[in-house]
């Protein structure tokens, strides 16, 4: 299920601007923890970008982008009222969605 | 100063996994969601092998692409970095950081309505230089910044 | 007799040990030809920076070696001693010349004396007022943070003296080092409606929203100004992140150029940023954006007489930095005709304390927030025989004695020391007080380390914090002075690219071993871990160390064997 994303999107003169900040914990699987075991990798792999139905932008992730991911791009059209969804799968398969209307 | 005696830069890169990578291969393989994960291309450890997963064959470099980034990072571990492509028909951007063990940090591929700028935030262990690779009408074109991870402190 | 002589004879007399007081006709005259600067135009900016809490009157020399690398070599700001005096064209043995330099400080410091001091400040700025009416008093930061009173009352002393002294505006650097919350206190309360702080480069790290006002206008004499906030773009970096955690900075260039755009869309006439780039940055900035009239700058505590006229595109932009410890106050006339700076007129005044009656309001406040912690700060921990300051490229004497002291408290083979450019100076005889080593120290991560380090990474910390110093590309420095070395020998190539500047690296006069294993001491660290951690603030250390000493020998500088800086006029003997 993984946690809970922020994302604002905002229309403004025609483009609907999205900021998304992710929580997830980015794990390479090569760091370790203070008893000196590794931390297994747990990162994600795929995200999804939705403007109502369509899908707008999809990505693929290694290990190297950044702890609780931010992502932010710009799509034509969408006014108030429309839906953005964001969606990831991780590494161990965990997936989330998030919907957020445009402002 | 800041002088950061602790933790040191290899503490640093301990934290950020990033060490670990640099000595020892990936020997991790992630479950795959999607099949369409480019496995070759995210555990190359060479710029010509991750091309080459990649299906990239001598780039470009261009002048039409905008890479914004801070000349010094504040963080190694959350470095902001956008690409902006002014190249017609841009289909797909990606991040790559030279001196990571892993170059590539992530591709974009964007549908038609989808305006040609991507931010998001890459990882970097030691001072690199980070390139946007971007597809137009199926043809590579690069731009490439440095951006500087130094330890931090004594500030004046 | 005229006025060189008369020097001449000033001059003699110290040299011979006689003492001058300053007879107050004298003084008066003294006074009306250093600061009888008469008005020009229709719109004034008074600009103090970097004051670092000093609110009353000190010493500050300022450096033998400030090295300026590529393009930067032999220019303003980085001109020290007499190649500074024949570039500005100061006379040799003046006040204003030992204002500007390090040259015979000790004997023009004991002649001229104290200098700074808000109290005297405040007289200054009142005077200044009085011939330009509607003048903006602009302060670029590092106003709360330098001495021991701002630090254990979270700035508040200097908080009050700003807005008694009526400041306009300010921007950041420093002030951050007390926390984002403690800043947003003192924006959103003390100041509210008093000071404005302006930064373009501070936002949100969630999603890039601006945490304070861009710019801020103002109608001077009709005419509309707007002044630009740029605080500090590596504050994370240089001092600790979690201070402002939920913020970030950077140079923001383009952002930069947007905020100029929109103020002069919004009707300005006159746009200048407050900036706390440092003059090198500043320097660039100037000549990569367009619109800009003048850059009043800081950071780098460069005292810089005349401004620097840089072109750009869209004009000509002036580049000024104005010291350091209140010891100066930067005066520029604009004349705005048409819509548009025709021309200007710019002075940078120091202020000589016993020149500038005390402003007794002031004076008062600064009587009151001092009260509490008066005979804490009056503590004689140890006489001074030699010159104790910090300002320079490579370790200052007060550098030296911190130095000492870690080695000797902590037993350490090494000891480092940052490299700020901030504190003040002691003459030789003077007592060192509680309040002389905080003014070096007052920080709120002043925590006292010790670390099994292996040469190779002493070396890296060396190399690294020299790129931030001598890059040849402004943007990539930091503004700070090289990390201070104590116990260890090395040799120093500005000139040389990233990671290979440090060479000779010697302890006891035996090569250091990469793969060894060395025990350093410091302070001042910024991670998180260390703040955790603890550790004793360095204060305590070193006056425990002075207590012991009682007379402190002049100490004997370690400084690195340098390389390729022959001819290079930031370095003088």
């Amino acid at each position: 299920m993984g946690n809970p994303m922020k994302i604002r999107a905002v229309s403004k003169d025609g483009v609907t601007e999205v900021k998304v900040l992710m929580n997830h914990p980015m794990e390479t699987g090569l760091r370790k923890d203070a008893a000196g075991a590794l931390i297994p990798a747990l990162f994600i792999t795929e995200v999804t970008a939705k403007l109502n139905d369509k899908v707008v932008l999809q990505a693929q992730w290694g290990q190297s982008v950044a702890k609780n991911p931010y992502l932010g791009f710009k799509v034509k059209g969408g006014k108030p009222g429309d839906k953005v969804t964001i969606s990831w799968v991780d590494t161990s398969g965990d997936t989330r969605s998030d919907q957020a209307t445009v402002n | 100063m800041t002088l950061e005696l602790q933790p040191s830069r290899r503490g640093f890169l301990r934290q950020t996994g990033l060490l670990g990578l640099a000595v020892s291969a990936v020997t991790f393989l992630p479950r795959m969601a999607y099949a369409s994960w480019n496995k070759a291309a995210f555990g190359a450890k060479t710029m010509a092998d991750t091309y080459k997963a990649m299906g990239v064959d001598s780039p470009t470099v261009s002048a039409d692409i905008q890479l914004n980034a801070a000349d010094i990072a504040e963080n190694g571990a959350v470095v902001p970095v956008e690409a902006i492509s002014k190249i017609p028909n841009t289909t797909q951007i990606s991040f790559l950081v030279e001196k990571n063990p892993a170059m590539l940090t992530a591709q974009f591929d964007i549908g038609p309505d989808t305006l040609p700028q991507i931010s998001t935030r890459v990882k970097m262990g030691q001072t690199s230089n980070v390139i946007a690779l971007v597809k137009a009408d199926g043809k590579f074109y690069t731009a490439s910044k440095e951006i500087k991870v130094t330890l931090g402190g004594c500030g004046g | 007799m005229n006025r060189r002589e008369f020097l001449h004879l000033l001059s003699a007399a110290s040299a011979a040990g006689l003492t001058l007081p300053l007879d107050p006709a004298r003084a008066e005259k003294a006074a009306e030809a250093l600061y009888d600067a008469p008005a020009f135009g229709n719109v004034s900016l008074l600009h103090i920076t970097d004051c670092h809490a000093q609110l009353r009157p000190i010493y500050f020399r300022e450096p033998n070696v400030n090295i300026g690398v590529g393009a930067m070599a032999n220019r303003p700001p980085h001109l020290v001693g007499e190649a500074f005096l024949k570039h500005f064209k100061v006379e040799p043995g003046t006040r204003l010349a030992h204002a500007f330099t390090f040259l015979d400080f000790e004997r023009y410091a004991a002649l001229y004396g104290r200098v700074g001091g808000f109290a005297h400040l405040a007289t200054l700025v009142k005077r200044l007022r009085a011939t330009r009416p509607g003048a903006l008093l602009l302060d670029g930061g590092d106003t709360w943070q330098g001495s021991g009173a701002a630090m254990w009352t979270k700035g508040q002393d200097m908080v009050d003296a700003a807005k008694l002294l009526g400041v306009e505006a300010m921007t950041l650097h420093w002030e951050c080092t007390y926390g984002q919350d403690r800043v947003k206190e003192i924006a959103d309360k003390d100041f509210a409606g008093h000071i404005d702080i302006v930064a373009q480069n501070i936002k949100t790290q969630d999603f890039g929203d601006p945490v304070f006002k861009p710019y801020v206008m103002r109608v001077v004499n009709g005419v509309k100004v707007a002044v630009v906030g740029q605080a500090f773009p590596y504050t994370p970096i240089a001092n600790p992140r979690y201070m402002v955690a939920d913020w970030t900075f950077g140079i923001q260039e383009d952002n930069m150029q947007k905020t100029v755009d929109a103020a002069r869309a919004d009707g300005a006439k006159v746009v200048v940023v407050l900036s706390h780039n440092g003059m090198d940055v500043d320097l660039k900035m100037a000549s990569r954006v367009r619109g800009i009239d003048a850059i009043l700058g800081g950071h780098t505590h460069d005292g810089v007489p005349a401004p620097s006229i840089v072109d750009n595109g869209g004009g000509k932009t002036l580049v000024t930095n104005a010291g350091s410890n209140a010891k100066f106050i930067g005066v520029l006339d604009f004349d705005v005709k048409d819509g548009k700076v025709s021309d200007f007129r710019y002075r940078l005044l120091p202020i000589f304390s016993n020149l500038l009656p005390a402003d007794a309001e002031m004076e008062a406040l600064i009587a009151r927030t001092r009260a509490p912690f008066e005979s804490k700060l009056n503590e004689k921990l140890a006489v001074s025989e030699g010159l104790l300051y910090r300002r320079g490229n490579f370790n200052g004497s007060f550098d030296q004695v911190i130095l000492d002291a870690l080695i000797a408290e902590k037993d350490a083979e090494i000891a480092l020391s940052p490299g700020f450019r901030w504190g003040t100076t002691i003459l030789p005889g003077e007592p060192i007080t509680m309040e002389n080593v905080l003014d070096q120290t007052a920080i709120t991560y002043p925590y006292v380390t010790l670390t099994q380090m292996k040469g190779s990474q002493i070396k890296q910390i060396l190399e690294d914090v020299c790129d931030n110093l001598f890059n040849a590309d402004p943007y990539y420095q930091q503004g700070g002075d090289m990390v201070r070395v104590g116990g260890l020998a090395y040799s120093c190539d500005p000139t040389a690219t990233a990671g290979n500047r440090i060479g000779d690296m010697e302890l006891n006069g035996k090569p250091i071993d990469a793969e060894k294993t060395y025990k350093v001491a410091g302070w001042a660290p910024v991670s998180e871990a260390a703040r955790d951690a603890g550790g004793e603030p360095i204060w305590d250390l070193v006056a425990r160390n002075l207590r012991a000493r009682k007379t402190i020998a002049a100490p004997k500088l370690n400084l690195p064997h340098l390389k390729n800086v022959d001819g290079n006029l930031g370095l003088a003997g």
